[in-house]
């Protein structure tokens, strides 16, 4: 496992691609995106959140009406023709997802409603059997609230503690210092791969492969990051990895858990009901094989269905062109914001991804988002569920433009007019 | 530009920018943190009671211009009035920024705080108007500790 890490040294850099050798005609995949063509206030909408929630496609779209048009059934259970229609559609897409992160096998893929189910599944099943009194849970300063809430529950209950790993005034973790953070009592790393807050990308291979050396599993935060980077879960080496189908053009309520399939065979289930049993008895239940068993119920089989269409259309734009166009959309617009009197961009390492956090001298982010908002633009004001960060900067909040790959120059010039404008309201 | 201008008034801006009544007070014998978890807002309001009359108010924290300043004018509207008074001002500047008609005729005239009205015209940001209003009524009812908007 540690050697299969040390293979790949260096981290990708995969959105580093100049804007002139942008692969993809960005006017036709705004065209596939309906929402778009919209005013706001009677202005253009120019949607720049797009890291607390993507918009989608209408392939997504016609992929949910189409399967309640067509195909809605029961999986895994009915003999008759929709079943079987809708249980092949949703294994498929289980197919498509394993596909997208490398996995070795389909059975790896957990269908969840979004990495924080993910992550709360793993800290109840994995994290419960084996966590006990005075262990330690590892994660950094920059995590989500959902990769440090699900934590501290647990620590709660079995008595362990979180050891939190620093980050630098540009927001890139402090390697050194999480490596010395590893200590015996360390059962799990927890971390984010993308900074929701900032935009650093976090080296993941690197963090495996410290945490490998000392037995140490590791859970990736994938939600910022699949939607810009190509994951390769074999590569990064990382035993679970979560993320959301909403931020990569995918519906609400459906994430992916990927576990390594022995650390998956190995953990108790998560909840209890249908599907997730092989037979059941008032006496003995024998649970169903993974990924099943971490899948009670019914399950949200047109959000993976879905889901599956958002990472075939991601695959056909392919996630090296996304990611340069995004990396171009990035660079000019830090360019530009930074040199607006009496900005601060927050988050500013070396290798980022999809994400603008700033802030305005006088001005709150709050009466930012409202002016820009007036503007047709679309931002997120707040701590982006991201407290720790926020008082790791001595900041209530940021403003934060993030990007998508139907997002345009033209449209971070919108921005910066807006920004502009704020200043001309607080002059 | 116009609808922003019947948010931003000249004077919600002035007062942004220049808080009035912006300090803790020693001699307060109320103290509530109104805390607005979505954006992050937190102020903590101080209140000097003598008897059933607000003698002093201050304030102190962070937030938006709109939570600023009507953190900052109210400090000014209420001081000197007894507590019925400040909760009935309350109610009426309520109505106003939620653009609800007034339910009682015989309220108190809003005055100044009608700068306010605009806000009704951006619901999300109501919250941010009233946060100082919501601290106030928890320390006028004698509570010590933090009151969040959500």
């Amino acid at each position: 496992m540690t050697t299969a890490a040390r293979k790949f040294p260096t981290e990708p850099r995969d959105a580093a691609a100049p804007a002139a050798t942008c692969a993809i005609d960005i006017q036709k995949v705004r065209a596939d995106f309906p929402i778009l063509r919209q005013e706001v206030h009677g202005k253009p909408l120019v949607y720049l959140d797009n890291a607390a929630t993507s918009q989608k496609p209408r392939v997504v779209i016609e992929a949910l009406t189409r399967y309640y048009e067509r195909s809605n059934a029961n999986i895994h259970r009915g003999v008759h023709y929709l079943s079987e229609r809708a249980t092949e559609d949703y294994e498929a897409a289980r197919g498509i997802a394993a596909g997208f992160l490398g996995a070795a096998q389909s059975s790896e893929i957990v269908f969840v409603r979004g990495a924080t189910e993910a992550i709360n599944l793993v800290a109840q099943t994995f994290g419960r059997t084996r966590v006990g009194a005075g262990d330690e849970i590892l994660l950094t300063t920059m995590e989500h609230h959902s990769n440090i809430v699900p934590w501290q529950m647990l620590c709660q209950e079995k008595g362990a503690r979180l050891r939190v790993a620093p980050i630098s005034d540009s927001g890139e973790l402090l390697l050194d210092e999480f490596e010395k953070l590893l200590g015996p009592k360390t059962r799990l790393v927890a971390v984010t791969h993308v900074s929701n807050a900032l935009g650093s990308i976090n080296p993941i291979r690197q963090i495996v492969a410290m945490a490998h050396d000392r037995g140490v599993p590791v859970l990736v935060d994938g939600a910022q990051a699949v939607p810009h980077l190509r994951v390769n879960v074999r590569e990064l080496g990382c035993d679970f990895y979560a993320f959301s189908g909403h931020k990569v053009y995918g519906p609400t309520g459906i994430g992916v858990l990927y576990g390594k399939a022995e650390l998956l065979e190995a953990m108790p289930p998560y909840q209890g009901g249908g599907d997730m049993i092989s037979s059941v008895s008032f006496e003995k239940t024998t649970y169903n094989r993974v990924p099943f068993k971490f899948e009670a119920g019914t399950p949200h089989v047109a959000g993976a269905i879905g889901l599956g269409v958002a990472l075939a259309y991601v695959n056909s734009l392919g996630l090296e062109n996304i990611g340069a166009h995004e990396h171009a959309l990035l660079e000019y617009a830090t360019a530009a914001v930074s040199a607006i009197p009496g900005i601060r961009l927050i988050g500013t390492a070396r290798e980022k991804a999809g994400v603008l956090s700033f802030v305005m001298e006088g001005v709150h982010p709050h009466d930012i988002g409202t002016i820009l908002d007036q503007e047709g633009i679309a931002i997120r004001t707040g701590h982006h569920c991201s407290e720790p960060v926020m008082q790791r900067f001595g900041i209530p909040a940021t403003a934060r433009a993030s990007f998508a790959v139907y997002n345009t120059f033209e449209e971070v010039d919108a921005l910066v007019r807006g920004i502009e404008k704020v200043r001309e309201v607080f002059a | 530009m116009a609808e922003l201008r019947d948010l931003y008034q000249e004077l919600i801006l002035e007062h942004s920018k220049a808080p009035r009544n912006y300090r803790a007070l020693p001699a307060a014998n109320r103290k509530v943190e109104g805390y607005n978890p979505l954006c992050g807002d937190r102020f903590t309001i101080y209140v000097e009671m003598e008897g059933d009359t607000i003698r002093n108010i201050g304030f102190e924290g962070a937030g938006c211009a709109i939570s600023k300043a009507s953190a900052s004018m109210m400090t000014q509207s209420v001081k000197g009035k007894s507590r019925a008074e400040a909760e009935q001002l309350f109610e009426r500047f309520h109505s106003l920024v939620t653009g609800q008609p007034v339910a009682d005729g015989n309220a108190p005239p809003l005055g100044k705080l009608e700068v306010f009205s605009g806000v009704s015209e951006f619901p999300l940001r109501v919250k941010c108007a009233t946060l100082a209003w919501h601290a106030l009524h928890a320390a006028l009812e004698g509570k010590q500790a933090s009151i969040s908007t959500e």
